[in-house]
């Protein structure tokens, strides 16, 4: 039984798995795909980790690129890095996003053994973090990064995750409000039954104590963890509203008088087991709706795409500098594959800039010198140096995140604050024509008794118990098939939207099944020649080729050169080859526009091999599904050559648009909305970043949820696209699970509300009723949700 | 039946303790990362030797 399965790993790269082509690398009797994946085995082999294989069949995962971390050693971003100093150790958390399995935590706990100036090492797994203690004086940061990113962990050092620090006290100071509301409604449970039960001649000495203690009890349970609604209830009111918390603040408010009153001037039992149990539900409720992904953030800017620093050309020397400082007039010196922080004027070199993540534009651009470079574009040929002409965050890309726009309608309400200003309205006339009618009879104990006693049956306590659990319910649902999605309150925006807005590059294309075409004729040995070229490259297109090619055995090359982002050239057997894009091409073929790698041998044009987007799977059927509900769009930042595949994809109703530039499509959003439309925007890129802020619901698509994602209010992993419908229908059931829970909840109120005008409503009936329609309404939410989702297929 | 006065006050002296136990354990960051000790504790120990002479290096 075990044979099929060991073939099977002999043919995967030892180190990350790859499927092995026919170029090995062999270390120890194991093979790897590549040097980087061997390399990675033998620094651990040499440091006796080799336990990280034994966990887990291979753990690792390939080496990317080799990045410069010549920054890491300037004073200033060292400080900000760093979570602590002292005389002689740091300490330093780094985010990870190669995390992935048990055995990334045995190793990354394991760093002493490979330099001992490490101490320590702490692996949150959740949040993909590493919590790092070592000897400055031996090791200096520079140098832990690199050695995490030799063993194949590099770290994610960005501005934003560096200023990342939030949300966290605000989650702490719930959980312990919660505790101390659960200690409170325990005790005071307690002390109530024998309240209840009935208590004899002898046991009724202790009903005053009894009384006094829950007193005592409900003090901390209001003002303590009732506090926030007090305070929202309050800054509400000052804007002239009612949401939620607002009913929620007088009940609260009133129970605790009424419990007061009753205790101290010996009127009854009070409803002390109501107001602590109300209150622990009520923090429940926000807890279930605070629900946090740790290693997805939904609120990334441009600051988590750009580099934390860069290499600025003082004197002609080099000299990394932290991105906040870089000023109009600094010579900057951009890298291949690096990132222009700012828009700026190419100085000198030659500039292919790949501009995709900003315009969506899939082509690199030639740029010459003295033209402006914008922001966000990555430099995909040699060095160049270029001079600033606009501080980082006044770029014409980081322009976007500084819209006025946004503000304007950041504040959605949603279906529990419309309904909470009806709800409110509804228990005062009730509560007033109670009392009314008891004073007109001239009894004033019945009227201060049903007053008080509406007011709290009368808690919209399930409604703000109903939304939460529904929609959290649904939010995990949608989790686990890998759709992410901010809040509850975004479920609610979702379910509302009625037209659907598609970028094209990235959200209807996929960057990674790119289909490789050739143009032209090859015969076998001319493959091979091909193919042993392509080898000493690690370009991912040359490796797509050589992936392509599949060839059996390989030829020595002389005289390689690669020149960055354009091509490779060198001698096999005394001829010459040359690959690479329309800009090294000889003068006799410049009429060849066409973009792809061109292939040249013994200076006779061969053919290129050319990359052909390809359109996400199910598209079609998805399009027409989304059709019945919705209005669709297309905004893309491309050029129009796909003009009639999309004609055909989409419904001839919709709306085909090109040539977008990010503001553009800001704007096109804006007069969407303008026309009482509710927008989803699906975008991947920076250059959807400000129409995905501005729309109702924005969805950012991506293939590795690790990756750069723009802010938005979900994130949804390509290979799922096409149950986008199914989601939006459960969405839209989620509401009305919500409403049918709030017919429920009302159902339950009539019952109390019948006791309490009539002044005769006993605590216990309270403190019973409450929790059975809580209980209620939470099965019943669950259960409905489960049956919509089986209904939904999801 | 006085007994019961104490009692009472020793079952919510109880309670109290607990509670504060459940604040230390929240303010030292003990319910922060709460999937990583249950992998950490299945890991193997390591050669004991091995590991002895390298925390002398690094301590030394």
């Amino acid at each position: 039984m075990e044979n099929p399965n060991e073939i099977a790993t002999n043919e995967l790269c030892y180190h990350c798995g790859e499927l092995l082509d026919n170029v090995r690398y062999r270390l120890d009797n194991h093979d790897f795909c590549c040097a980087g994946c061997k390399g990675v085995y033998k620094i651990l082999s040499e440091n006796n980790l080799c336990n990280y294989y034994s966990y887990n069949d291979t753990p690792g995962e390939r080496i990317q690129n080799n990045s410069h971390y010549e920054y890491l050693e300037e004073p200033s971003i060292i400080t900000q890095l760093l979570a602590y100093q002292h005389e002689k150790a740091s300490i330093v958390t780094f985010y990870i996003p190669a995390i992935h399995c048990s055995s990334c935590i045995w190793l990354l706990e394991h760093l002493y053994k490979i330099n001992n100036s490490i101490f320590s090492s702490r692996i949150d797994f959740l949040k993909r973090q590493v919590t790092i203690s070592f000897k400055h004086e031996e090791i200096s940061l520079r140098k832990l990064v690199e050695t995490l990113a030799d063993i194949g962990y590099e770290p994610l050092i960005s501005l934003q995750d560096v200023v990342k620090e939030n949300s966290k006290s605000i989650n702490k100071t719930l959980v312990q409000k919660i505790a101390v509301a659960g200690f409170l409604t325990g005790n005071v449970m307690l002390f109530s039954f024998p309240e209840y039960f009935g208590l004899n001649g002898f046991e009724a000495q202790f009903q005053k104590l009894f009384g006094w203690l829950n007193l005592a009890f409900c003090i901390p349970a209001a003002f303590y963890c009732g506090k926030d609604y007090f305070t929202s209830a309050i800054t509400s009111l000052k804007h002239k509203q009612i949401n939620l918390d607002t009913p929620l603040a007088l009940i609260i408010a009133v129970l605790f008088l009424r419990t007061a009153f009753d205790i101290i001037f010996a009127a009854g039992p009070g409803f002390a087991d109501t107001l602590t149990g109300l209150v622990f539900l009520l923090l429940m409720g926000k807890w279930v709706k605070q629900r946090t992904y740790h290693h997805i953030s939904f609120d990334r800017d441009y600051r988590s795409y750009f580099p934390i620093a860069v290499t600025k050309l003082q004197n002609a020397k080099e000299t990394p500098i932290p991105i906040e400082n870089v000023a109009i007039g600094d010579r900057l010196w951009i890298r291949n594959g690096e990132i222009v922080p700012a828009d700026a004027i190419l100085m000198k070199g030659d500039a292919w800039m790949d501009m995709s993540f900003v315009t969506g534009e899939s082509e690199s651009i030639h740029k010459v010198l003295g033209e402006i470079i914008y922001a966000g574009g990555r430099q995909t040929a040699e060095a160049i140096e270029i001079e600033v002409i606009k501080p980082v965050s006044q770029s014409y890309l980081t322009g976007l995140w500084n819209n006025e726009n946004y503000k304007a309608n950041s504040k959605k309400q949603n279906f529990n604050d419309s309904v909470a200003k009806y709800f409110s309205l509804g228990v005062f006339i009730i509560a007033f024509s109670a009392t009314t009618y008891w004073l007109l009879k001239s009894d004033t104990q019945k009227a201060w008794a049903a007053f008080t006693a509406v007011i709290i049956v009368a808690c919209p306590c399930v409604l703000s118990l109903s939304t939460p659990f529904t929609l959290s319910a649904i939010l995990s649902i949608f989790d686990k098939k890998g759709f992410y999605v901010k809040n509850t309150d975004a479920i609610e925006a979702f379910a509302a939207c009625d037209s659907i807005i598609f970028d094209k590059t990235g959200t209807l294309t996929t960057a990674d099944n790119s289909e490789l075409l050739f143009i032209g004729f090859l015969d076998y040995h001319e493959q091979m020649l091909v193919a042993s070229l392509v080898r000493n490259s690690a370009h991912p297109l040359s490796q797509q080729i050589l992936s392509n090619l599949s060839c059996a055995n390989y030829l020595p090359v002389s005289n390689y050169t690669e020149i960055p982002g354009k091509g490779i050239s060198g001698a096999i057997h005394n001829r010459k080859l040359y690959l690479g894009n329309a800009s090294i091409l000889p003068e006799t073929l410049k009429n060849i526009h066409n973009n792809g790698v061109h292939i040249i041998i013994d200076e006779y044009y061969k053919g290129c091999f050319q990359i052909r987007q390809q359109w996400r799977e199910g598209l079609p059927e998805l399009l027409n599904k989304l059709a019945k509900n919705y209005k669709l769009h297309v905004l893309s930042g491309d050029t129009d050559r796909e003009y009639s595949t999309l004609k055909t994809l989409f419904p001839r109703n919709s709306k085909i648009n090109f040539k977008r530039n990010p503001h553009q499509k800001l704007e096109y959003v804006l007069q969407e909305q303008q026309k009482n439309n509710k927008v989803i925007m699906l975008g991947d890129g920076l250059n959807d970043a400000g129409a995905l802020k501005q729309s109702d619901f924005g969805i950012a698509i991506t293939d590795n949820i690790n990756n750069f994602t723009p802010g938005c209010d979900a994130i949804l992993t390509g290979k799922n696209i096409g149950l986008l419908p199914n989601f939006a229908a459960l969405s839209r059931d989620g509401l009305k699970v919500v409403k049918i829970s709030f017919a429920i909840a009302i159902l339950y109120n009539c019952i109390g509300i019948y006791y309490a005008v009539q002044g005769t409503l006993y605590p216990l009936i309270a403190a019973v009723l409450m929790p059975i329609s809580t209980i209620t309404i939470i099965s019943f939410t669950s259960i409905a949700t489960h049956l919509f989702a089986r209904k939904n297929k999801l | 039946m006085n007994i019961l006065y104490f009692l009472v006050g020793c079952s919510v002296l109880m309670a109290i303790i607990f509670l504060a136990a459940f604040f230390w354990a929240s303010k030292t960051g003990q319910h922060d990362d709460v999937y990583t000790p249950g992998v950490r504790i299945l890991f193997d120990d390591e050669d004991k030797s091995d590991e002895h002479h390298i925390s002398k290096k690094s301590t030394s």
